[in-house]
Order: C-alpha cells, then sequence, then structure tokens
C-alpha cells in the first residue's frame, strides 16, 4: 500500500498553537467527563455504598473481563438538559468484552435520581438496544431503576420511541437469538419489572434486587395490603416461589459473576469473514492530529494528515485521486481490518459527489466497513451548479450511503452542515456509531450564514418598507441568532441529546474505530441493495 | 580385616528394578546407567508421569495412589520384577527397605535383595531386641528400659529410676513416629497413651520402651559397608542433629569437633555393631553423642540413608555402585586404610511444608521450580520438575541439596549461596526456613545439638521485614506481573480466533476521554495495598506509571525470565510467577508472596453462617473424642487427624455443639472436607 508521507512540521509556530488549542478543548471535555463519571451527589453515593452495593461504573467494571476496553456511549447524554443535573442521563452504556465476547451493557446509576428514567434515559437505553441489534451484541442490564421518572412522564411513557420499546426491542432481540441478561441489583419497578422478566436468564441480589409490578406504597394505596419491600418482590420470593428469577446471588459481586457465566454457556462464535491483516501501528504519532486541526475552524487542512494518523502504517490507497479532489476516497486498515475511508477535504462538488457515490458502491460490493471523516460546510450553491445538477449528483452520494449494508462509521472531525451532512452519513444514515470531536460543529448551515440569511430576509422586509437599517444594526440583530448556532452547535449540546454515540478525544480516534469495527463484526456484513440512482 | 580375594567372581546383574519412587529412585537409576544395568521403575497411579518413570528403561504399574495399594505390595513388587527378568531389587529406603518379608519373597523368587541379609533386618528391627544385641557385643548403650513387661507402672517406674526428662518409644517405630519426650511424671500417663496409639495405628504393635533422654546429645552416624566375604568398612561420620520433631533437615560430614581418636572409637564401635548381627551391605549406626565425648547406640538402619550423598562427596565413593557391587557378591572396592575425608559436606532437604506453621506438610503443584546450576561442588537429588504434583500419598521432599567445600566455613557459604537461588513455588517450602538455619550464628559457630531448632526458634524464625521501599518495589513488580500475565493470557487465548487483531484483545484497560488505568488490591503480610497502573502507549511502546501510597512509579515491563523491569530508571529482573491468584516474588532471602484479592463472592450457603470443621489437609482420622449432640467448650480436641506422619488434634473453635461427624477412625479424609457439623452457642463467644 501507499504510505501518506506526512508534511506538518510539528515543531512550527501554527502547529504548536493548533496543539495548545485542541488540547485545551479535550482537557475541557476530560474534566467535564470526569465530574459525570462520578455519578450522583457524594451523600447518595455514600448511601448508596452504605447498603452494600457497588457503584454502578464498578459493578461495569466487575462485569468486564479483567482490563477489558470499554467503549463507554454517550457520556455526556443529558448535559445541561434538565434543571436537575443527571450525569450521564442516570444510566451507563457501552460494549466491553464479558467472558471474551463483546457485549452491550446497560447499567442504571441509583445514584442518580433513584436511577428513573428521564425522556433521555430512555433514548440512551434504546440507543444501547439499537447498537446491540445492529451489530448482534448480548445485552447485559444491570438493574437498579426506580422506572419511569414520573414528572416526566408525558415525555417517557407514551410515545413509540419511549419506556415500552425496551421491552419490545428485548423482546425481538431474544427473537434473534440476541441473548439478554438481567441482573437485579435494586429496584425494578413497574414497567421495571419487565426488564429481568423479559430478560433471557436473570439474576437477583439477596436483600438488595426487588421486581415488582407495584411497590408497597402503591399496593397499600391500592389493597390496603402492608408488605415489606423484600417479602414483595426479593431475592428469595422470586428465586424461590416466582420463578421471575433464575439465579440467586450474595451480593453485588456474585451476581456480576455469575452473569459472566451466563455469558460463557452462550455457545456464541464470532466469526469475521472479512480479509484481516496484521495491525500495524500509524508512523506518526495519533497525538499529533492536536496540532494539524486549524484554530480558526474558516481554515482548510489536508484531511489526508489525519488519515495518516488513523490506519495502519499510515498506507493509503487513494481512489480517483485527481478527480472531485474536495472528496479524499481510498483503501486503507484499521486495526488490521481493511476499510474504506470517505472524508471531505472542501466542499462538496457533483463531482466529488459522483465519486463518493462510485467509491461506497464498491466498498458494498466488497463488504469493506466504510469510515466517514466529516468535515463539511454542504454542497456548493449557484446557478452555474445548480444547472450542473448537484442535487442529482448529491442524490446519488445519499442513496449509495443511505442503502449501503456495510457498517458506517463516522466521525465529525470539523463541521457538519446541511445536506453534506447526508452524503456523509450523518445520524439520520444508521452508521452503527458516530462520534464527535470536541472542535466540531453541527447544524443545518453555519451559525454566520444563518444570520446572513435570516438579516438579508430582515432587510429586505425593511428596504420594502423603506426603513432604513443600519450594520450596527445589522450585526445587532445577527449576533444572538450566531450566539444560538454557537451553542446548539457544540458538541456538548449534540451529545447532550443523542445527536451522537459520545464526543472523544481525537488522539483516541483510531483506537475508537477499531475496537467499533472489531464489535460491529458480530453481525455478518449483508449484501446491499441499491436504490435508483439519477443519473 | 581380611584381605581382598581376587578368585571372586563378579556376576554383576544387567538388570534391576528399583522399588521406590522420587528422588531415590532417580538417584539409584543414575547410578545403574553408569554402570551399564538396565532399570526398571514401578509406579502407582499419582506417578504415572513421574520422573523416575521417564528415567528407567522399563516401568510397571503396580497399583492406586496410596503406597500400602503399590510401593508396599510386596507381591506386586516381585511380580514386576518377574515379569521383566530383573534380577535384583533396589528398596532404597523407606517402603520395603527393611522389611523381612520382603527379603524373604526375593529369596524365594531367586531375585537379588540389594540390601543386608533377612538376620540383620530382623535383628535391628525391633529396636529393644537390637540394644540387647549391642548390649551383649559391648556397643554402649543409653540407660534405658526394653523389658517384655509392658504394663504402664513398670514403664514408668523404669522412668522414674532414670529420671526426668525421659524418651518413650515404639520398639517397631522409626522416623520420628511414636516418639514422645517426658519432662515431667505428670505428663506420662497421656504420653504414654498417645505413643501406644501411634504405633498401634503406624506399626500395629504397641511394644515400647523407655531411655534416658540427654539433653544436649549430638545425632552422629557411622555409615558402614560390609561385602560378603567378612570385610568391613566404615566411611566415617554424619552429623544429623538439626532435627525438627525427630526428622532431619540439614546433615553434614564430617562431624564438626571431631577428634581422630573419637572418631576411630565410633568407628570401631559400629563395625562392631554390623559384625554382630553379620551385617551386609549399606548401614548406619547411629549413636547419641554427649557434651562429654561418651557416645550411645541408638538403633542400626539396614538401609541406605537419606543423606548417604553427603558421605559420598567427602569420600569421592558412589555408595549406591557398592551397594550393587556387594550384592554381586564383590569385594568391597576400598579397604579401611585407603578411604579418608576430603573437605566438607551439608545436606538441606527441601520440604513442601509450611516452616511457620510446625512444619505442616503442604500439597499442590510444583508451578515453579529454578534450582542451582549444578557441579562439582552442587548436587541435587530430586525426582519432581516443574508442573509436577506434591500429593498427600507420599513424603513432602522436594528435593536435596547437596554442596561440598574445602572446609565446613566455605561449605556453609556454599550452602547458603545454593539455597539463595533454590525457588519453588505453588507449594510453601522450607526454603527461607533453611537458609535463616544455615545463616544462624549457632549454627555456623558449631553450636549444635539435636534441640537445636526449639533452642534457637527465635534466632531462625525472627522475621526481618522488609524496608517500605523495598516492599513498595516489590508491590509494583507484582502489580506490574499480574497485569501482563494476564494480558498474555489473553493475547495467547484470542490471537487464533477469528480476530485476532481486534482491540478488544488487548486487555489495556482503554475507556473513552480517561486514561487506561487497571486498579488491583494487594495483600502483603496482612497489609492491603491499593494499586492503580496507567497505561500509556506511544509508537515507543507502552509505559505504565504505577501509583501506590500516593507514589508514583515511571515503569517499563516486559515478561522475559520471568519479569524484566525498568522502575524510575532502575533495571532489575525478577524471578516470579502466580498461581490462583497469588504472586511469588523469588529472592535470594526467600519467596515474598502477594496476594491478588478477588471480589469477595458472598458465603454461597446461608446456612452454613455457623460452619463446619474443615480438615486443614489429606490424611487419615485416628480419633473422634466427641460424640454426636455432644456439647463442647471452646478448644476442646474434637478429632485427631494424621497426616505427613504427624498427629493434629482439631479443636472446637467455640463453645456449642457438634450435630454431625462426617468420618469414621480409620478413613481417609481430603484436605478441606468437612469433618463434622459444628453450631456455637448463642452469645458468648
Amino acid at each position: 500500500m501507499a504510505k501518506i508521507v506526512s508534511k506538518i512540521n510539528t515543531r512550527s509556530p501554527e502547529f504548536i498553537e493548533n496543539s495548545e488549542h485542541m488540547l485545551a478543548q479535550v482537557n475541557d471535555l476530560k474534566e467535564k467527563v470526569a465530574d459525570i463519571k462520578l455519578g450522583g451527589s457524594e451523600r447518595s453515593r455514600n448511601k448508596h455504598l452504605a447498603r452494600g452495593k457497588l457503584l454502578p461504573r464498578d459493578r461495569v467494571k466487575a462485569l468486564l473481563d479483567s482490563g477489558s476496553p470499554f467503549l463507554e456511549l454517550s457520556q455526556l447524554a443529558a448535559y445541561k438538559v434538565y434543571d436537575d443535573n443527571i450525569p450521564s442521563a442516570g444510566i451507563i452504556t457501552g460494549i466491553g468484552r464479558v467472558a471474551g465476547q463483546e457485549c452491550i451493557i446497560v447499567a442504571n446509576d441509583a445514584t442518580v435520581k433513584g436511577g428513573t428514567y428521564y425522556p433521555l434515559t430512555v433514548k440512551k437505553h434504546l440507543r444501547a438496544q439499537t447498537i446491540a441489534q445492529e451489530n448482534n451484541l448480548p445485552c447485559i442490564y444491570l438493574v437498579d431503576s426506580g422506572g419511569a421518572n414520573l414528572p416526566n412522564q408525558d415525555d417517557v411513557f407514551p410515545d413509540k420511541e419511549h419506556f415500552g420499546r425496551i421491552f419490545f426491542n428485548q423482546a425481538n432481540m431474544s427473537a434473534q437469538a440476541i441473548p439478554q441478561i438481567a441482573v437485579v441489583m435494586g429496584s425494578c419497578t413497574a414497567g421495571g419489572a419487565y426488564v429481568p422478566a423479559m430478560a433471557d436468564e436473570s439474576i437477583i441480589v439477596k436483600e438488595q434486587g426487588t421486581i415488582f409490578l407495584a411497590g408497597p406504597p402503591l399496593v397499600k394505596a391500592a389493597t390496603g395490603e402492608v408488605v415489606s419491600a423484600e417479602d414483595l418482590g426479593g431475592a428469595d420470593v422470586h428465586c424461590r416461589t416466582s420463578g421471575v428469577a433464575d439465579h440467586y446471588a450474595q451480593n453485588d459481586n456474585h451476581a456480576l459473576d455469575i452473569a459472566r457465566h451466563a455469558i460463557e454457556n452462550l455457545n456464541r462464535v464470532k466469526s469475521v469473514s472479512i480479509d484481516v491483516q496484521p495491525i500495524q501501528k500509524p508512523d506518526y504519532s495519533t497525538d499529533e492530529i492536536y496540532g494539524i486541526v486549524p484554530k480558526d475552524s474558516k481554515q482548510p487542512f489536508d484531511v489526508r494528515e489525519i488519515i495518516a494518523r488513523v490506519v495502519d502504517g499510515s498506507e493509503f490507497d487513494e481512489f480517483k485521486a485527481l478527480y472531485g479532489t474536495t472528496l479524499v476516497c481510498g483503501f486503507a486498515r484499521i486495526y488490521g481490518y481493511p476499510v474504506g475511508i470517505v472524508a471531505n477535504n472542501g466542499i462538496l462538488f457533483g463531482e466529488s459527489a459522483q465519486k463518493g457515490a462510485h467509491f461506497i458502491q464498491l466498498c458494498a460490493q466488497r463488504k469493506i466497513p466504510l469510515v466517514f471523516l466529516q468535515n463539511i460546510t454542504g454542497f456548493m450553491v449557484g446557478q452555474q451548479y445548480e444547472a450542473g445538477g448537484i442535487a442529482k449528483h448529491g442524490a446519488k452520494m445519499v442513496t449509495a450511503v443511505a442503502t449501503a449494508q456495510v457498517p458506517k462509521f463516522t466521525v465529525l472531525i470539523g463541521g457538519s452542515f446541511g445536506a453534506g451532512n447526508y452524503g456523509m452519513c450523518g445520524r439520520a444514515y444508521d452508521p452503527r456509531f458516530l462520534f464527535m470531536w470536541p472542535n466540531a460543529r453541527i447544524s443545518v448551515m453555519g451559525g454566520e450564514q444563518a444570520a446572513g440569511v435570516l438579516a438579508q430576509v430582515k432587510r429586505d422586509q425593511k428596504e420594502s418598507r423603506g426603513e432604513s437599517w443600519s450594520t450596527e444594526e445589522e450585526s445587532t440583530f445577527k449576533q444572538p441568532i450566531i450566539d444560538d448556532y454557537e451553542h446548539q452547535g457544540h458538541p456538548y449540546y449534540a451529545s447532550a441529546r443523542l445527536w451522537d454515540d459520545g464526543v472523544i478525544d481525537p488522539a483516541q480516534t483510531r483506537d475508537t474505530l477499531g475496537l467499533a469495527i472489531s464489535a460491529s463484526l458480530n453481525k455478518p456484513i449483508e449484501d446491499t441493495k441499491f436504490g435508483i440512482f439519477r443519473m | 580385616m581380611s584381605t581382598q580375594n581376587h578368585n571372586i567372581q563378579s556376576k554383576m546383574f544387567t538388570k534391576i528394578l528399583i522399588a521406590n519412587r522420587g528422588e531415590i529412585a532417580c538417584r539409584i537409576i543414575k547410578t545403574a546407567k553408569k554402570m551399564g544395568i538396565s532399570t526398571v521403575a514401578v509406579y502407582s497411579d499419582a506417578d504415572q508421569n513421574a520422573l523416575h518413570v521417564k528415567m528407567a528403561d522399563e516401568a510397571v504399574y503396580i497399583g492406586s495412589s496410596p503406597s500400602r495399594e503399590s510401593y508396599l505390595k510386596t507381591d506386586r513388587v516381585i511380580q514386576a520384577a518377574i515379569q521383566t527378568g530383573a534380577q535384583a531389587i533396589h528398596p532404597g529406603y523407606g517402603f520395603l527397605s527393611e522389611n523381612s518379608e520382603f527379603c524373604r519373597l526375593c529369596d524365594e523368587n531367586n531375585i537379588t535383595f540389594i540390601g543386608p541379609p533377612i538376620g540383620a533386618i530382623e535383628a535391628m528391627g525391633s529396636k529393644s531386641a537390637a540394644k540387647n544385641i549391642m548390649e551383649a557385643a559391648n556397643v554402649p548403650l543409653v540407660p534405658g528400659y526394653h523389658g517384655d513387661d509392658q504394663s504402664e507402672t513398670t514403664i514408668k517406674a523404669a522412668a522414674d529410676k532414670m529420671g526426668y526428662p525421659v524418651l518413650l518409644k515404639a520398639t517397631a517405630g522409626g522416623g520420628g513416629k511414636g516418639m514422645r519426650q517426658i519432662w515431667s511424671a505428670d505428663e506420662f500417663s497421656e504420653g504414654f497413651d498417645a505413643v501406644k496409639r501411634e504405633a498401634l495405628s503406624s506399626f500395629g504393635d504397641d511394644t515400647m520402651l523407655v531411655e534416658k533422654y540427654l539433653t544436649q546429645p549430638r545425632h552422629v552416624e557411622i555409615q558402614v559397608f560390609c561385602d560378603n566375604h567378612g570385610n568391613t568398612v566404615y566411611l566415617f561420620e554424619r552429623d544429623c542433629s538439626v532435627q525438627r520433631r525427630h526428622q532431619k533437615v540439614v546433615e553434614e560430614a564430617p562431624a564438626f569437633s571431631m577428634s581422630e581418636t573419637l572418631r576411630a572409637q565410633m568407628g570401631e564401635a559400629a563395625i562392631k555393631s554390623a559384625q554382630a548381627i553379620g551385617y551386609q551391605g549399606a548401614g548406619t549406626v547411629e549413636f547419641l553423642l554427649d557434651v562429654d565425648g561418651s557416645f550411645y547406640f541408638m538403633e542400626m538402619n539396614t538401609r541406605l540413608q537419606v543423606e548417604h550423598p553427603v558421605t559420598e562427596f567427602i569420600t569421592k565413593q558412589d555408595l549406591v555402585e557398592w551397594q550393587l557391587r556387594v550384592a554381586a557378591n564383590e569385594i568391597l572396592p576400598k579397604e579401611q586404610h585407603e578411604l579418608s575425608i576430603h573437605g566438607h559436606a551439608f545436606e538441606a532437604r527441601i520440604y513442601a511444608e509450611d516452616a511457620n506453621n510446625d512444619f505442616l506438610p503442604d500439597t499442590g503443584t510444583l508451578s515453579f521450580i529454578r534450582t542451582p546450576v549444578e557441579n562439582e561442588f552442587v548436587r541435587i537429588d530430586t525426582g519432581v520438575c516443574e508442573g509436577d504434583e506434591v500429593s498427600v500419598f507420599y513424603d513432602p521432599m522436594i528435593a536435596k541439596l547437596i554442596v561440598w567445600g574445602e572446609n565446613r566455613e566455605k561449605a556453609l557459604k556454599r550452602l547458603t549461596k545454593a539455597l539463595s537461588e533454590y525457588h519453588v513455588g505453588g507449594v510453601k517450602t522450607n526454603v527461607e526456613f533453611l537458609t535463616k538455619l544455615v545463616t544462624s550464628t549457632p549454627f555456623i559457630e558449631e553450636n549444635i545439638d539435636t534441640s537445636f531448632i526449639e533452642k534457637h526458634h527465635d534466632d531462625i524464625f525472627s522475621d526481618t521485614p522488609l524496608s517500605n521501599a523495598k516492599r513498595d518495589t516489590e508491590l509494583v513488580k507484582s502489580a506490574l506481573y499480574i497485569l501482563l500475565e494476564q494480558q498474555n493470557r489473553f493475547t495467547n487465548k484470542y490471537k487464533n480466533n477469528a480476530d485476532p487483531t481486534s482491540p478488544w484483545n488487548t486487555y489495556n484497560a482503554w475507556q473513552f476521554n480517561d486514561k487506561s488505568l487497571h486498579s488491583l488490591s494487594l495483600e502483603y503480610a496482612g497489609e492491603t495495598y491499593d494499586v492503580n497502573v496507567e497505561e500509556l502507549t506511544s509508537t515507543q511502546g507502552t509505559q505504565y506509571v504505577v501509583t501506590l501510597n500516593d507514589t508514583k512509579y515511571d515503569c517499563i515491563a516486559n515478561l522475559k525470565n520471568g519479569l524484566l523491569t525498568t522502575i524510575n530508571n532502575h533495571k532489575s529482573s525478577t524471578m516470579i510467577s502466580i498461581q490462583d491468584h497469588v504472586v511469588s516474588i523469588y529472592t535470594p532471602t526467600g519467596t515474598l508472596s502477594v496476594n491478588h484479592i478477588q471480589p469477595d463472592l458472598g458465603d454461597h450457603d446461608s446456612n452454613d453462617a455457623h460452619g463446619g470443621l474443615i480438615a486443614p489437609m489429606n490424611g487419615t482420622m485416628v480419633k473422634i473424642l466427641v460424640e454426636t449432640g455432644e456439647a463442647v467448650t471452646k478448644d476442646q480436641p474434637l478429632v485427631i487427624m494424621e497426616a505427613m506422619k504427624m498427629e493434629h488434634t482439631i479443636r472446637a473453635p467455640d463453645n456449642g455443639t457438634v450435630d454431625t461427624i462426617y468420618y469414621n477412625e480409620g478413613d481417609m479424609v481430603d484436605g478441606g472436607a468437612e469433618l463434622l457439623a459444628f453450631t456455637a452457642s448463642e452469645g458468648e463467644s
């Protein structure tokens, strides 16, 4: 394969300045994440520990194979969304190795509002299940939740993508032979009771786990019966009498050990039917990415410099290098896996879109996973381009992306604006995973452009009424719009709302993609049937 | 002494059978090979893959693992010899080596027994009869009572007369079994019962004798050799005073502070003893040597001794070769005047045992063995390899380490060095104990008698704790080793699966937007330490930052001949292994054990809150002292188990009731088995 020879000088002032700028953003991200990973308040954590329970992150650690990587999803979920602080939306989700198999883990954090489901908790839980379903990964639910968050019930309970969907997914995944294991380590009330009840195998911790459709207060209110939580739905009831749970655990560690055995007994073998080669590290250090991305997001940079710091041996066989040059396409490997890379190197023209569509067809035909590196302000506009059929060329690329059945992985490494987001496999195009860098921005168009469009409309109205509008007045009008776009296009805002699967340190891009690709290969790659390409 | 007779015809064997196992079987095979003699090994179930089986030219299966079902089955051993056409049987030591019945069977089947004649075995088989013979032959004896009147009153009267302390012994006993010191008249009755019980169960004969117990005696024994033509020589003495529980642990030759006169006197007395019973072959006459230079006959061992290699070192002779030659009717290879003492030799017996817990034998897999290099000064006699099992069925000796030096001081230095290079993992061993013993001042200064270990207990068992810095370094190494070993295991496990390059296979604790951090809890010397290991990967490779007690250590680590580390720029290589979550670090001064604490999985049987009583090791139920339903008080003896030649009393852990007893007297019990159900009484404890 051809090597990418980096033209970056790591001692140049620009590089150093860029590095510092990116590092500051990465450090901010890490600080926020570290804070979020603490979970609920110190008081509620101490209360949780005093009950003899493990904190949810320690549960996950104990469940995973010792030293297993943990591809955590949406750490920033619900960040600054609600009036209350709901770290990680009160639920920890991710992929980790259990007994040698990649599994989806969904763990309630009872230290955050008793583990109750806010709307984004539901969304995050469902997203984890979607990942499990799309990638054929066993699910392990570590349940410790009071059920739906009652004040928010209208956004949690009734709709299609609400609480009920959790059990719908469990049933359907079970039907597809995707194992569903539940470990009841705390409350499992009302709807929550269906998580263990719908599981293939369930484990309950004595004197900690309870499963009931209605808790003691509701029972008393409904029938006057006075009963303790343990007698109503504790481990003894469910393991000895009701049969709702299958395994009786002495404590959290014991329960997690039983869950590990349950995975060991699945008799599942991962078969990877793509050409895998030995791993080569990139020739350049991955954290040099910091210095490559310009401090000023309007400045262009050669995306090949990023590719050189992500792929095996910095080797990249480029496709149609001389045609439609604003889109870089080519073959490479990440952790030995073959990948097709589609990366922006400027605005999308008709040629670049056609090239992209062609390349995606190649990868779908050859069953090569696709990696999209998004940094796109949009498709080219203007009379010349409309007349040249930019819409139909863009449509070809969108069609190819939408229907390609190979696993797709998207990383937002810069801007993600307008229809460019569609062609480059945005969230709506079902990439198996989508991650953002902390410098990335996402919105229907750039803040400046949006403010400009709105200001133009305003100016037209004023002028038609014969009123004048000073440039000062115009910029006062534009600033809040620009600010709004900046705020809403920020990765934290996006990630908080589950528009992605996480904001990542750019230096971890290679590892993240490697883990994600490997996890996706649990599902055999299917044949693609494309739609009609408008020629 | 008669002169050599050159007309005697050798009928050297072409094939012999070795009716033994372990190191002694291997050692005999070596000499046989050297002499061009084919060898036949015998083996039990437990020994199917044992070293002696691999070394022998042929091997015959003779039964299940317990020695009474195999190595003590005289008919099967004889059958194996007939079947393979072996002309002679070497019995080694222990097992059938002093069994006159077996000797007779050999004779009847025209197989040469490589050992003394039946009469000599029988004569020495009974300690009291042996003493009568020696008394008649004017060999000096320790004052004592060896009479036929076995009543407690008579024996106690004799004890009272000679004055305490006295030693009570089973006449048929040996190897430290059926023997007890009695320090005052009050203790007599209890000791008498215990020795009787042990004697009856071990030898089926509870005849006893009582002797004066010398308070500072040395155990000095003389190696003698007699051929079938009336020639007798002695190959000087061995000092085997250092004993624990009446079993030898360190032996040396020659004995220190021996005058030539005393040596000659003892040698002549030993020859007299041998001649008194018409001895042939290798024998050892054991004496007690008092501080005033007087010595008393103890017993004669009619076999090759465990500690014979020290004699071989100082005489430059091969005693097994001598045995074979004598058995083949040759004359002795050397006359007395041709024998002399060269330098000094030590033997240290390496056992699987817990020196800190009353030398309780240990069993398990020898997961790790590294020994000093063998050369003209260092010899290792062993019957096991790494991966072998020390089972409950046989003696827990792992090896004999024998060293030679120009004098005692030089030999002792070599012994110390060799012990520092002897590393065994998987079972507890006495290596550290031996090191402390041989480096203790009284041992160096020859201040030794048979109660050496009890007397200098504090010296030998003193624990010099590691400095905090050293301890922390060892903990850092343990943590790194645990991680690397685990990653290595995972990598090997997954490298051949369908997804060999997966980053999931790295087990580097990778996580998003955070450090790759491993957290471990380690336990050392009763203290728990939390250790964090951060993995830093760069194009240069992996580095580790280990945090322990708020101190950071910058490390590089690789699994190479153990563990190769650079900790804060200090490079070192560590011999290290792990088994069942326990890391063993082998250092010149002993093995450090670091426990990798595993998650508490709770008490699996909630009805088991009070617990039963668990057998501390494999063994036999000797005596049940309580009845079902009996109320007992804390520390009351409940049952007595016997294992590895020693009795162990199981006591009540608390006031309470014995609910059920799961074994009968005489039953074999597996280590860890619940012996009885016990319920502690409510309230006080």
